[in-house]
């Protein structure tokens, strides 16, 4: 036995700690952060001994096959681990930095209501970086990656009942969905490369990698742009660069940790371990160049130009990133994980003293003040001088842009199915969903052509009811269902494409109709309690029925296919039934799951965050 | 309603109502709700609920719950209810207790504006704040930014302009909204016609519901227009011009995102109340305002009865070991108390922590002047500090180069491995860094002060340097007199000012000395000490009856009120005799601030407050530098009394650091004279700390400014929540949470009808009494009787409580529980 076997470890003991910081009494903060604090004593010292042992015995890169959890004859669903020199710095900087936290939030939070929920969600999040970190392939890679994306979400709208914070929190998570859908369409488009799940450790043989992308080097590419997708939305890359700044909601020591260095250096960790896989295509690594420099630059300026001190040092950081980007292409792993550490740890600091910065720079003022002291863009021409100011300060319309070219759009298309009600949509769906399942049965009986559109139009059927249910204003449990049906056509698509064990059906929705039915009930029990409740604007009602909240909330993590029901491995497994050919029907499809995790995360949003109706104002005063 | 709109008195009432702190370097407590104050309290406060939608009680709960815990009185509810209501008291006691009340109705501030979003389902906030702010933000910055905004020498809105003309990026969307910006003909009601229409009796509520949306940033706009020398870095920027813009803004979203639409007041089917429209009265918060008053006399009620037993022994004169003037601060009620238990000779004063002298003071190597005595004064005087300019030590994490990627790269892989152990020591073992501000830094110990006027160079800068002689006289007359110390003088007199130390702390002008603008009070203490020490000054003092023997003298000091420490400007004792003495009274200063920890201690909840005081001591200074303590200190929190009056008042009282101390003695002014003055500060600064407290306490979020730990300092002047938030004015939850809101009860040792006639010589001042926003009480120096100030004049008032507690030791108490406690008795032989 060696020390080897011992690497699950690192997941265990924040698995522990996390289900046991849940159960502890509200009011005892001692406990909660003496439990949080224990964890990450425990992770700490054992990442340093482990490491340490591992680079004395000649710090060789290995893998651990865990357990597997779905197989048939051509797929597997297996959690695994690998640790090289990646996983070793990124796991030691992790550790190192959330227990430093940990250790500052346990007085820094004292008497905050939320106090439990931060350390709760703290280790949450911490326990989707250890699996994300130590992950051996992309589906245990994703299993972490869902984690962070949803404790972000906690994490920002950690002050739920302030609208900003909840808004900006519902921002963020559809950015990061962006990224992870790139991920599923990679995993998608990589099952149908190599005709199996493969790890990362498999990605090292250069060979075999080699030889697969010559056979399909436009599949190839594919897989590398999707990757890229992912890692610059998680790590705020161009043009996603501005949720960031707007991530700082939560309190000091949790916007320091998760967006000033663990959450955002996530991208670039999924570049170094996907490293091997592209590092054969220059024209990849010639466009994450181009984007890491790009970013740095722009960045920069934007950062030059901010008045406040946290969305200062966020764009500063975004900076950086770009440029460990830039070192990764480049195949500088080692400069980069320095970087990536270096860059974790000013960053963390910085907004940790951010608040010192009034009595800091106003002494530096008092005594060295200089009037308009020159800077670098004093010596451009004026012209251009003032249309880089004002583009920076604008933050070249990136926030906007995505509303623009993006939701904009997708509400757009969604008002106009406002002809869409409960009644017409019963009488016309359930129907034609009935047809459809008959046909499904009969396929014989369909034309051959036919049978190739019908994936493709059962799809969309599914997409435009997800459009509807992302844009309804009204009824919430009309939202809901939509969801629930969106998945039904889905699966429905999906079995006309290809001839499967219907298993794998019952499978995937078996998690999305218990969760969907838990999710009506706790919705018609709020109804009964509160009164026909829209979605017209911020409720939040989880202050006044805490426990409703968070069984909705279990629910919507079902819905959404996160890793607690079978419905996670279920729509892996739908999508490894897409051709590799078939990209318009993965496009519906991946653009049905955004829109699905959007959805339902709004529903919960809207109903259970933002200020209280009762309490508070319907407008002005909301941008406390 | 006004039918004709008047943009210039509209934009003055509405700078009026906006809240009016300074940016944070100079941040001074006030009245939040200053605009109401010429309203009866309750009256206001149920207007500013009304209008603006401010809670201005505690919540209904809450007082039952006061009430079912006791600490609301029954007797006292039931007196108040029998002054109140008479008759009706019966029933007005059920609606106390057991009424439900629906949730209150919505302020009448933004139901106009609120419009848009109810007809086009737009929400104009979002479209337009966070340009409107980050153009603000950009063009306030005192310092954060690194490329600063490039048009500096224009003012706000021309600056504006001129970005856009030279700009191939606008700010706009629309072509048209740019060119009405471009136009300088364009006036506020030209676009207010655009967005509200024709029918101008609109305008003025519109304008209201758009700047109430951010009060934060419109009442920071307005308070540089008023105060431009508040910025360092000065900027010239109106509230109008502030409108002008954010209309712009709005036509701009509305234009480009409906493309049609009419302006607001042909889509008003329904009434809107007026902003202004007469207020009904609401049961709901007049069994509030029942409960408040209750509330606030379950309180007064002991400490009146205190005031009227206790009874320390007056000792005749005799030798003083040692003299100390204090600032009237809360802070220092039981720093005085143990002085004078360790040592019964000794005797404390208390008066305004500036020690009546004003004048701005300029440190070594310092660029600006900075002002030290109560804000609304303006001195004529500078005092500049001499010595050597001292090296001030860096913190290359706040240097603009992490900031560039080219430079940052570099940084981030050097500095930011310091990082990681610098935050590593921070937590495991505090300490001192160039990130603290820390009270000692305001002035050093071992330089000297020009305090004399010098006709070589007498003016700077149309400020006289110095003083001279006859204005030192009467300056340490006006500070001796006022605090009745005229005779009896101890060898050693210590002036001691206080301030404060913090670290991770945007708020730390408001730990320091309010009396000194937030800065800490030590120039003044040596200042005066110094000007008191001249022969020259006192020969004059001798002339007007004060006879300041030669073997006193006057030696200043500061007190650290968080790190309950002391430094001692003993530069002015020379003597060997008098070391010596000196050196034993700073064991005696020592001792007392040891014990001064371990009292202040019982309320945090990190510390054990049953260990030795020294350890307790230490623990205190280690949390002052911890940058993960979000309350470094209390600070004003629980204040809710003021006593003007002779110490012998409430020596025997345990008052909990709950009282604001001024020292007056009735024999040395009978007439009121110096009795003015001291009313004239006391009730703004004490006032304005107390409401300030009870505002920000009450409305965490829209008078106070809510958690601190999500605060983002935005261009050094201010916070927000967030990047895109509003500035949060008032105070943070980590200050106030402890804090009750009672008003103060400011008891004036006097016979009434002479407090009567002092009080109406001025009528800013006595606006505070009558209209309760301070409830004043006067004890008669002879009989003790007392007497409540009620509409305009003074009534005889009989405690309820039949007796207080005597407790025999202090420090028994202090271990038992962190809540208020009761007036207690003390030393009562």
């Amino acid at each position: 036995m060696t020390i080897n076997t011992f690497l699950p470890l690192f997941i265990w003991v924040p698995i522990i700690g996390f289900l046991v910081s849940l159960i502890l009494p509200k009011n005892n903060e001692k406990l909660i952060s003496g439990v949080a604090f224990t964890t990450m004593s425990i992770q700490l010292f054992a990442a340093i001994i482990y490491v340490g042992d591992w680079m004395l015995s000649g710090a060789n890169t290995f893998q651990v096959k865990e357990i597997i959890l779905f197989q048939n004859e051509d797929y597997i669903f297996q959690i695994d681990f690998l640790f090289d020199k990646i996983t070793a710095v990124y796991l030691l900087v992790g550790a190192l930095l959330t227990f430093m936290v940990t250790m500052y939030s346990r007085t820094y939070l004292h008497r905050e209501a939320g106090y439990k929920r931060f350390f709760n969600t703290t280790l949450f999040f911490y326990l989707g970086y250890s699996i994300t970190t130590l992950s051996g392939n992309l589906e245990t890679l994703f299993v972490g990656w869902e984690i962070l994306g949803i404790s972000s979400f906690l994490l920002i709208s950690f002050y739920r009942e302030r609208y900003l914070p909840v808004k900006n929190a519902v921002k963020v998570f559809s950015i990061y969905r962006i990224g992870d859908v790139g991920l599923i369409l990679a995993m998608w488009a990589s099952h149908h490369l190599w005709g199996q799940n493969i790890t990362f450790f498999q990605l090292n043989n250069a060979e075999l990698v080699h030889e697969h992308l010559l056979q399909h080097s436009f599949i190839g590419v594919f897989i590398s742009s999707m990757i890229l997708l992912s890692a610059a939305a998680k790590s705020a890359q161009l043009p996603f660069s501005s949720w960031l700044p707007r991530a700082m909601e939560g309190p000091t020591p949790s916007s320091a940790i998760f967006y000033g260095s663990l959450s955002v250096h996530i991208g670039a960790f999924l570049l170094l371990r996907t490293f091997p896989f592209w590092e054969y295509q220059s024209s990849v690594r010639i466009l994450i160049i181009a984007l890491g420099l790009l970013t740095a630059f722009i960045a920069t300026g934007i950062a030059r130009v901010q008045s406040s001190v946290k969305s200062q040092i966020a764009y500063a950081s975004i900076a950086q990133i770009g440029l460990i980007f830039i070192e990764i292409a480049l195949g500088f792993e080692s400069l980069a994980l320095f970087h990536f550490a270096g860059n974790a740890f000013l960053r963390t600091y910085q907004l940790l003293v951010s608040p010192s910065v009034v009595s800091y720079l106003i002494r530096e003022q008092f005594y060295s003040f200089e009037p308009r002291a020159k800077t670098i863009e004093d010596s451009f021409p004026k012209r251009l001088q003032h249309s880089i100011y004002v583009l920076c300060l604008k933050e070249w319309n990136l926030d906007t842009m995505l509303y623009e070219y993006f939701w904009n759009p997708l509400k757009w298309a969604g008002n106009k199915l406002n002809f869409i009600n409960g009644r017409r949509l019963m009488l016309f769906f359930i129907p034609v969903f009935a047809l459809g399942f008959y046909a499904m049965k009969q396929t014989h009986l369909l034309p051959e052509n036919l049978q190739e559109a019908t994936p493709v139009v059962f799809a969309s059927f599914g997409l435009i009811l997800v459009f509807k249910s992302f844009t309804q204003r009204h009824s919430v449990r009309l939202a809901w269902i939509l969801v629930i049906m969106n998945h039904c056509w889905i699966a429905l698509a999906i079995s006309f494409n290809e001839k499967f064990d219907q298993m794998e059906n019952v499978l995937y929705l078996s998690g999305i109709f218990v969760a969907g039915i838990i999710g009506y009930l706790t919705l018609q029990r709020l109804f009964r309690m509160e009164g026909k409740i829209t979605l017209s604007r911020f409720q939040g009602l989880s202050e006044s029925h805490p426990k409703i909240a968070l069984v909705f909330l279990l629910a919507c993590l079902g819905l959404t296919g996160f890793p607690i029901t079978p419905a996670f491995i279920g729509e892996d497994l739908i999508f490894s039934h897409i051709h590799e050919d078939q990209f318009a029907l993965a496009a519906i499809v991946s653009l049905s799951f955004i829109l699905d995790g959007l959805a339902v995360i709004r529903i919960y949003a809207r109903v259970f965050m933002g200020p209280n109706s009762k309490t508070h104002a319907e407008f002005s005063n909301r941008y406390f | 309603m006004q039918e004709k709109f008047d943009l210039h008195h509209v934009i003055h009432e509405l700078k009026h109502f906006l809240p009016a702190q300074a940016p944070l370097m100079d941040f001074v407590h006030h009245n939040t709700l200053h605009a109401f104050q010429n309203l009866p309290f309750h009256e206001a406060l149920e207007t500013a609920h009304v209008k603006l939608g401010y809670q201005v009680y505690f919540p209904l709960d809450t007082f039952r719950n006061l009430y079912q815990t006791g600490r609301i009185s029954d007797e006292i509810v039931d007196r108040t209810l029998t002054q109140k209501k008479g008759p009706e008291k019966e029933i007005w006691k059920g609606k106390l207790l057991h009424s439900q009340y629906e949730a209150l109705e919505h302020a009448r501030v933004g139901a106009l504006r609120g419009q848009w979003k109810k007809q086009y389902n737009i929400d104009l906030d979002s479209l337009v704040h966070p340009t409107l702010f980050r153009l603000l933000g950009s063009y306030l910055d005192q310092g954060i930014s690194i490329w600063n905004f490039p048009i500096d020498d224009l003012s706000f809105l021309e600056a504006i302009r001129q970005l856009e003309t030279s700009s191939w990026v606008s700010i706009f969307k629309q072509k048209s909204t740019q060119s009405l910006l471009l136009n300088e003909n364009t006036r506020i009601e030209d676009i207010l016609v655009l967005l509200v229409g024709k029918n101008e009796s609109y305008y003025e509520q519109y304008l209201y519901d758009q700047q109430f949306a951010h009060q934060g940033w419109s009442g920071m706009v307005s308070t540089v227009e008023d105060l431009p020398q508040t910025l360092l870095d000065k900027r010239q920027i109106k509230l109008e011009e502030l409108i002008l813009l954010e209309l712009l803004l709005e036509l701009d979203a509305l234009d480009h995102k409906l493309g049609e639409w009419k302006p607001l007041d042909q889509h008003l089917t329904e009434a809107i109340p007026g902003l202004h429209d007469p207020i009904v009265k609401s049961e709901q918060l007049e069994v509030l305002s029942l409960w408040q008053e209750a509330f606030e006399w379950t309180y007064y009620d002991q400490v009146l009865k205190g005031l009227q037993t206790e009874g320390v022994e007056h000792i005749a004169p005799h030798q003083k070991t040692f003299q100390g003037l204090f600032c009237i601060d809360d802070r220092e009620c039981s720093f005085r108390r143990y002085l004078e238990n360790l040592d019964p000779a000794c005797a404390t004063f208390g008066t305004p922590g500036f020690f009546s002298v004003e004048f701005f003071y300029q440190p070594t190597g310092g660029k600006f002047y900075t002002k030290l005595c109560p804000a609304p004064v303006t001195p004529k005087y500078l005092i500049k500090e001499i010595g050597e300019d001292k090296k001030r030590e860096k913190d290359l994490h706040f240097s603009k180069l992490n900031h560039n990627f080219y430079s940052g790269w570099l940084f981030s892989q050097t500095l930011g491995f310091w990082s990681a152990a610098k935050l590593f020591i921070n937590l495991f073992k505090p300490s001192m860094s160039p990130t603290t501000a820390s009270s000692l830094r305001h002035m050093d110990k071992f330089s000297g002060l020009q305090v004399d006027f010098d006709a070589m160079h007498a003016e700077e800068n149309g400020l006289q340097l110095g003083f001279k002689i006859d204005e030192m006289a009467n300056r340490v007359e006006a500070q001796l007199r006022s605090i009745g110390l005229v005779e009896n003088f101890a060898p050693i007199l210590y002036v001691v000012g206080h301030g404060a130390s913090s670290v991770n702390n945007p708020h730390y002008a408001a730990y320091d000395c309010g009396a000194c603008s937030g800065r800490a009070g030590s120039v003044n203490a040596r200042v005066i000490s110094q000007m008191a020490n001249k022969p020259e000054v006192r020969a004059i003092l001798a002339e007007r009856g004060i006879h300041i023997p030669e073997t006193s003298i006057f030696v200043g000091a500061l007190h650290d009120t968080t790190r309950d420490e002391i430094v001692f400007y003993d530069d002015q004792i020379t003597s060997e005799s008098y070391k010596q003495m000196h050196a034993q009274h700073e064991i005696v200063f020592r001792k007392a601030l040891d014990l001064n920890a371990k009292e202040r201690s019982r309320r945090f909840e990190s510390i054990n407050s049953k260990e030795s005081p020294a350890s307790i001591h230490e623990k205190i200074r280690t949390r002052s530098v911890s940058i993960f303590e979000p309350r470094p200190e209390l600070n004003h929190a629980t204040n809710a009394l003021a006593i003007v009056g002779r110490r012998e008042l409430s020596k025997g009282l345990f008052l909990d650091r709950r009282s604001f101390l001024n020292s007056f003695d009735y024999r040395v002014d009978p007439a009121g004279d110096y009795l003015f003055n001291i009313l004239k500060a006391a009730a703004p600064v004490c006032g304005g700390i107390n409401l300030e407290y009870y505002f920000s306490r009450v409305d965490g979020e829209k008078l106070g400014a809510g958690t601190k730990l999500p605060h983002n300092v935005m261009g050094l002047f201010g916070v927000a929540n967030g990047i895109d938030g509003d500035l949060r004015p008032g105070l943070p939850a980590q200050m106030t949470e402890v804090h009750d809101p009672v008003r103060l009860l400011l008891i004036v040792e006097h016979f009434p009808e002479v407090v009567l006639k002092t009080i109406q010589k001025a009528a800013e001042t006595y606006e505070w009494f009558i209209n309760d926003w301070v409830k004043l009480v006067a004890i008669h120096p002879e009989t003790r009787a007392l007497f409540v100030f009620e509409h305009g004049s003074f009534n005889p008032y009989e405690p309820l409580v039949k007796s207080l507690e005597v407790i025999k030791n202090v420090e028994s108490v202090i271990e038992s529980n962190q809540e208020n406690f009761p007036v207690y008795l003390l030393n009562q032989d």
